[in-house]
């Protein structure tokens, strides 16, 4: 039994986008597990002296041109969502046996 | 649990980011014999569906927030081996399109998430569904345990990783670390069970993972 996967993959992608589209701008903007553990044992400073990489384009989760905080959220969400969706896929294909 | 540039010493983000690449290579080897048309655009939709889940923060105790991983979620969907690549690949968009997780830190952060979390929590997944002799209600306690597992795990070795930096010491950064991501992890818990446990209801034949009574599920080949 080998059943189409197309519907699955369009309605997957969809709740993906629509996470992105809806529920990214109402995520929690407070310290997440890590950041929360810098800042009371000391040592968030250490991790704000420098960066490595200073040109990810949508930088933490927002489109630098765009004013509103939940519109550019939302679209650097979907916009990530197609890049990984397209990424992740062209990557499946190029390791898959032949 | 991302970490950011400048926490770790160059030494243990070296050693990190060796064990991580060997994995990932390994991984391509295996994900290459058992990858065929049809888990492709299968890998693209899980990967997607993690990263877009990852943005949703959802509120913990005292003021912290934590999200899902999916770790587990995408190991016993595809296995565990093309689930580090997923997270491997989620790793890198974050951290270079975004500025999540240091580029630095980045062989720790696929270690922890990946190698740990992915691998690990498969590990664990296993053992226990084997031990419940891999029924259906053991299916469920067994990726409920291995997805909280998967974060505690994952938080404790980024603790170690701090310690070994000389940036917290141990007992101080572990308990902190796992306390926090015991929580998180209940979290993880319930968004993979539901998922997965919804995957299963209307497509059993994609949770490779999961064996019907009596009836194996056949790959395709």
């Amino acid at each position: 039994m080998k059943r189409r996967l197309d519907g699955f993959v369009w309605i997957g992608l969809g709740i993906a986008l629509l996470l992105a589209l809806f529920l990214s701008p109402f995520a929690s903007t407070s310290p997440d597990g890590i950041e929360k553990v810098a800042e009371t044992k000391g040592f968030s400073e250490k991790g704000e002296n420098w960066k490595f990489w200073k040109h990810a384009p949508l930088s933490d989760y927002t489109l630098p041109w765009i004013k509103n905080e939940k519109v550019s959220t939302t679209l650097s969400g979907l916009v990530g969502t197609l890049a990984i969706f397209f990424i992740a896929m062209g990557i499946g294909k190029l390791i898959k046996k032949r | 649990m991302h970490i950011p540039d400048g926490f770790l010493s160059h030494s243990i983000n070296a050693a990190t980011f060796v064990i991580s690449f060997g994995a990932c290579a390994y991984g391509v080897k295996r994900v290459n014999r058992n990858f065929g048309e049809r888990e492709v655009p299968l890998m693209g939709v899980t990967a997607a569906f993690i990263f877009a889940a990852q943005m949703i923060n959802f509120p913990v105790a005292g003021g912290t927030s934590g999200h899902f991983l999916g770790a587990v979620f995408s190991s016993v969907l595809l296995g565990p081996w093309a689930s580090l690549l997923i997270m491997t690949i989620v790793l890198v968009v974050q951290c270079l399109g975004f500025a999540d997780g240091g580029l630095t830190a980045i062989g720790s952060n696929i270690f922890n998430m990946g190698v740990i979390g992915a691998l690990g929590g498969y590990g664990v997944f296993i053992f226990l569904y084997t031990l419940f002799q891999k029924s259906r209600r053991g299916f469920f306690i067994a990726l409920a345990i291995s997805s909280w597992l998967s974060i505690v795990m994952g938080s404790s070795a980024a603790a170690i990783e701090l310690a070994a930096s000389g940036t917290s010491p141990l007992k101080v950064a572990l308990p902190a670390m796992a306390g926090i991501h015991a929580i998180i992890g209940i979290g993880e818990a319930i968004i993979t069970t539901t998922a997965v446990s919804l995957i299963l209801k209307t497509r059993p034949d994609l949770v490779t993972s999961y064996v019907k009574k009596g009836a194996p599920y056949e790959k395709t080949p």
